[in-house]
């Protein structure tokens, strides 16, 4: 067992867990946060993208001790006193999310997207995307709810 | 409560669905999200043969390895089994029903087939254990490809059912197809193979059961069907149905991969009841992949015979569908589902098709999106542009020129469609899509030998859904009905609840339904609440699947609305001391005709209801109704859609430019809703038409087992896309007709038309699914050799 101390959603964690940990069963198992959903073995789905200082990362290429000290952000603390992220939102606005399951994940890898100043135009926003996969939109309410929410035209 | 202020009607808005506020926020309710005390963690083996005797299972280092609580064989758990796991559509009645246990015993018979289980106090213990389980498999010849299953001396799946073949089903609409086809001027003969597809629905499959002392069973899965599911329980566990209850939570994504009944289920249940605790099972992506059931894997022989003008007489389809190792709950049906459409929106008086089931070594097949209306509309799709190109008419007046046109139409398949306006369709669809411009730009690149050409591709389309009439599912020998429950109550406060037998998974009932209600009624969505997928707080339900939540479940809805209504009208009625008949009912409240300023709203009556203190003599306490609606007829949308492509004849790359849909599914509820649908529903054609294999290798060893090699398109690979409605009103109380599978349906063979368009000028006629880019370039580089 390892001694890690993380931040998660603005709330300082110590724990002890198995090097063999990923971080996204950290945040499940361990913190509870079952908002981070698990698609794949593989890192190819996104399903369980949230942000590591303040940068999306797939949190089943991580293991847990190596977020030690570092500062995590899942869906649970995107929005803020009952208000929803400006993305959250437009993810309703939109109907960007028919089932939910790959949504937390989405939701993170765009709010990275859009923080970094990617999400420029249509295209960019489908190629930053790109590496979050999901089955039941065809992502064109996803694209436009990115869009709208960085304030490009789609 | 709002029944004052709500004066517009909310059916045909884009309310904001309900389901948001807690997927949005990370508080979904996904199976793989609840545990319980005690929970216990189990693990599946399963063979990574597609074919092996087991001789011999040692569970002895699993038993004694860290935090194992038990493990089992096969054998170890025969006695649990009071029967096989069942299958609902036996299609012909000499079909061969091989059983199948929730694990092998003596064979495997598929990569994936469980043969082991083991338990223990954490996931990561129980992978370490099943690593240490000890098969003595003794691997046998088998076969994965359909195409050779029925060969003489191929590899049996079944020894002891001495063929490969499943069943033959024959559908004609005379003895004369074949002097049809011979007094034809023009026989168009087409061979198409259609790939296995794997639905992949983001949310893997997973179980969580608890039983309790008095053999009370409480089981929380991934599912479609929670209803279906627990009235399998007698038949494979013993269990009566007023035992168990099946709770299908927040369910991520299904596309009829989890309209199926799964071994995991019934081992989680036998194993709760012998252990004592609750277990719980959450499918990995890679078990996924050969665990869940996958779709298609079919090849098809398309004939069209037809006259010069292009007036189409005669259609006659022979396919081998592939079954894989066992028949899952629906399987051999699924190519039916689509049986009485391969003429699809065209009138074709002469009609043959015919299906061969085929046993291969491969993960069962059952429905995935679309479910047998994809693989008839493709083949029937590609071979119109086929039979356009032979008698030189352009494709799209082909298909105009043998459109139906007058509805109801009886087709030659036997059954009766209600409505529908394929002109309209294919009219909007060329308004959207500038042909004209499309063209010239071809012609154009085509003039200057450039890299990258351009094509459009059409596919028009029909199809059948919103399962279905019980008494046409059971002349086809489905085991059970197609109707659906409904059941709204009026709180004494003037809420509603609305209690419904479907079971979404993404589709959003949750505010379809409640608009259903709200508009009825005249109340606000909010004070709507819909229940759904939990067996102990909805009568049964027939569930989520085919296109019948809203044609079949909505419309009971409807009818308990009316129930609700009449009762309402009743007691307004006595308290008003007026005749029933002299009320008016608009917008949640009643009035006695002539005297508008005497009301009383519909909630008053629902308080009036619980209260007791004045109701008509005899009349029971309460606002409460339950309809079951059974239709008549199947749901009918229709539709045109065009795919725009520009194709790399260097590299073989497809680019999808534009994608442009027109669809009458009736008359809309939510147009946002099903505007998501139908995008959700054209990724998955157009992922089928470039991008999705589940490839096998001639043995059955699947070789595309992960999201990296089973390539799930991604936003990259998609444009936005061009979407119309067109409206014809269906023939019930809503005016709806089905939309989910629409897209998929229609889809594939519009892209793959607009590629072998692109590439016409070089003598393309034809390519395989999926055309990736390695097989547009051969294709390209065939016909230049």
């Amino acid at each position: 067992m390892r001694r890690v101390a993380l931040t998660a959603n603005g709330t300082r964690h110590e724990l002890e867990i198995e090097p063999r940990e990923l971080l996204v069963y950290v945040l499940r198992d361990r913190l509870g946060l079952t908002g981070t959903n698990v698609g794949c073995d593989t890192s190819s789905c996104g399903a369980c993208t949230v942000l590591v200082n303040g940068e999306s990362v797939k949190s089943c290429t991580l293991l847990g001790v190596q977020a030690d000290g570092m500062e995590i952000t899942t869906i649970e603390g995107l929005a803020q006193n009952g208000e929803l992220h400006p993305v959250q939102q437009a993810f309703h606005d939109h109907h960007a999310l028919q089932c939910g399951y790959c949504t937390p994940g989405m939701v993170l890898a765009a709010v990275s997207l859009i923080d970094s100043g990617g999400a420029t135009d249509e295209d960019a926003i489908r190629l930053g995307l790109e590496g979050n996969l999901c089955r039941c939109t065809g992502y064109h309410n996803i694209v436009q709810a990115v869009a709208s929410a960085a304030g490009v035209a789609s | 409560m709002t029944a004052t202020e709500t004066t517009a009607r909310v059916i045909g808005t884009s309310v904001k669905r309900k389901e948001d506020a807690s997927l949005l926020r990370g508080r979904g309710t996904f199976v793989d999200n609840l545990t319980l005390p005690g929970t216990v963690y189990m693990v599946v083996v399963r063979s990574p043969y597609p074919r092996a005797r087991i001789n011999g299972v040692n569970l002895d280092a699993a038993r004694a390895a860290k935090g194992v609580i038990a493990a089992f064989s096969g054998v170890d758990l025969a006695d649990e089994w009071v029967g096989g796991m069942p299958c609902a559509w036996p299609v012909t009645e000499d079909i061969k029903m091989p059983p199948h246990y929730p694990l092998a015993s003596a064979e495997a018979r598929y990569q994936g087939d469980g043969v082991a289980v083991v338990v223990a106090e954490s996931r990561a213990l129980a992978k370490d254990a099943a690593e240490l389980v000890e098969v003595d498999y003794e691997p046998l010849p088998s076969i994965g490809d359909i195409s050779k299953a029925l060969a003489d001396g191929a590899p049996l799946v079944h020894e002891d059912l001495g063929t490969n073949e499943c069943y033959v089903w024959k559908l004609e609409s005379s003895d004369d197809v074949q002097a049809a086809i011979d007094a034809a001027d023009v026989v168009v003969t087409r061979r198409y193979v259609q790939p296995r597809l794997i639905p992949n629905a983001i949310e893997p499959r997973g179980v969580l059961a608890q039983a309790g002392p008095a053999g009370e069973v409480t089981l929380w899965t991934a599912t479609q069907v929670p209803h279906i599911l627990r009235f399998t329980m007698p038949l494979v566990l013993g269990i009566p149905e007023s035992k168990v209850r099946v709770i299908a939570p927040d369910v991520g994504g299904g596309f009829g991969s989890k309209l199926d009944v799964y071994a995991e289920e019934y081992l989680a249940v036998a194993l709760a009841k012998r252990l004592g605790r609750p277990v719980k099972w959450t499918e990995e992506r890679a078990e996924n992949f050969v665990a869940t059931i996958h779709g298609r894997d079919t090849v098809h022989e398309l004939t069209f015979a037809a006259m010069k003008d292009g007036k189409i007489t005669a259609v006659k389809s022979e396919a081998l569908c592939a079954m894989g190792a066992y028949l899952q709950l629906v399987t051999p049906g699924i190519p039916l589902l689509g049986a009485w459409i391969y003429s699809g929106p065209y009138e074709i008086p002469n009609y043959s098709v015919t299906f061969t089931g085929v046993f291969t070594h491969t993960t069962p097949t059952d429905a995935y999106r679309g479910a047998g209306r994809p693989e008839a509309t493709y083949v029937l799709e590609r071979t119109m542009d086929a039979l356009a190109s032979e008698l030189g008419i352009d494709p799209v007046e082909l298909r105009r020129k043998n459109f139906v046109r007058e509805f109801p139409h009886t087709m030659a398949s036997g059954l009766t469609i209600d409505s529908g306006d394929y002109h309209a369709s294919l009219d909007r669809l060329l308004e959207m899509l500038d042909l004209d411009g499309i063209r010239a730009e071809q012609a154009a690149r085509r003039a200057s030998g450039e890299a990258k050409q351009i094509g459009v591709g059409f596919s028009t389309y029909n199809e059948m859904c919103g399962l279905a009439p019980s008494r046409i599912l059971g002349a086809i020998r489905y085991a059970v009905g197609g109707w659906d429950a409904a059941t709204i109550r009026f709180q004494p406060l003037g809420s509603v609840q609305a209690v419904v037998g479907t079971s979404p998974h993404g589709q959003g009932h949750a505010t379809t339904f409640a608009q259903v209600v709200a508009d009825r009624f005249g109340v606000g969505v909010d004070d709507v609440e819909v229940l759904h997928g939990d067996t102990a707080v909805s009568q049964q339900g027939m569930d989520t699947y085919g296109s019948r939540s809203l044609t079949v479940g909505g419309i009971a809805l409807f009818h308990a609305t009316e129930k609700v209504i009449a009762k309402a009208r009743q007691i307004v009625a006595h308290q008003l001391e007026v005749s029933a008949e002299d009320l008016e009912f608009e917008n949640g409240t009643f009035s006695v005709k002539g005297s508008p300023d005497r009301t009383m709203t519909i909630q008053a009556a629902a308080f009036a209801a619980h209260s007791a203190h004045n109701l008509p003599d005899g009349m029971e306490p309460g606002l409460e109704a339950t309809a079951v609606f059974d239709p008549p007829n199947f749901s009918w949308p229709a539709g045109a859609h065009a795919a725009v492509v520009e194709v790399d004849t260097e590299t073989g790359d497809t680019r999808l430019l534009r994608y442009v849909a027109v669809d009458d599914v009736g008359n809309p509820v939510n147009p946002q809703i099903i505007d998501g649908q139908v995008h959700g529903g054209v990724t998955q054609g157009i992922a089928a038409a470039l991008f999705e294999e589940g490839a096998y290798d001639e043995e059955g060893n699947l070789l595309t087992t992960t999201m990296a090699t089973y390539l799930v398109p991604s936003a990259a690979e998609l444009p936005s896309f061009e979407t119309d409605r067109t409206e014809t009103t269906a023939d019930n109380p809503l005016g709806v007709k089905g939309v989910g599978e629409t897209g998929t349906i229609a889809a594939a063979p519009a892209v793959i038309n607009a590629v072998v368009d692109a590439l016409s000028h070089l003598g393309v006629t034809d390519l395989p699914l999926p055309a990736t880019p390695e097989r547009v370039w051969t294709a390209i580089e065939e016909v230049r050799s």
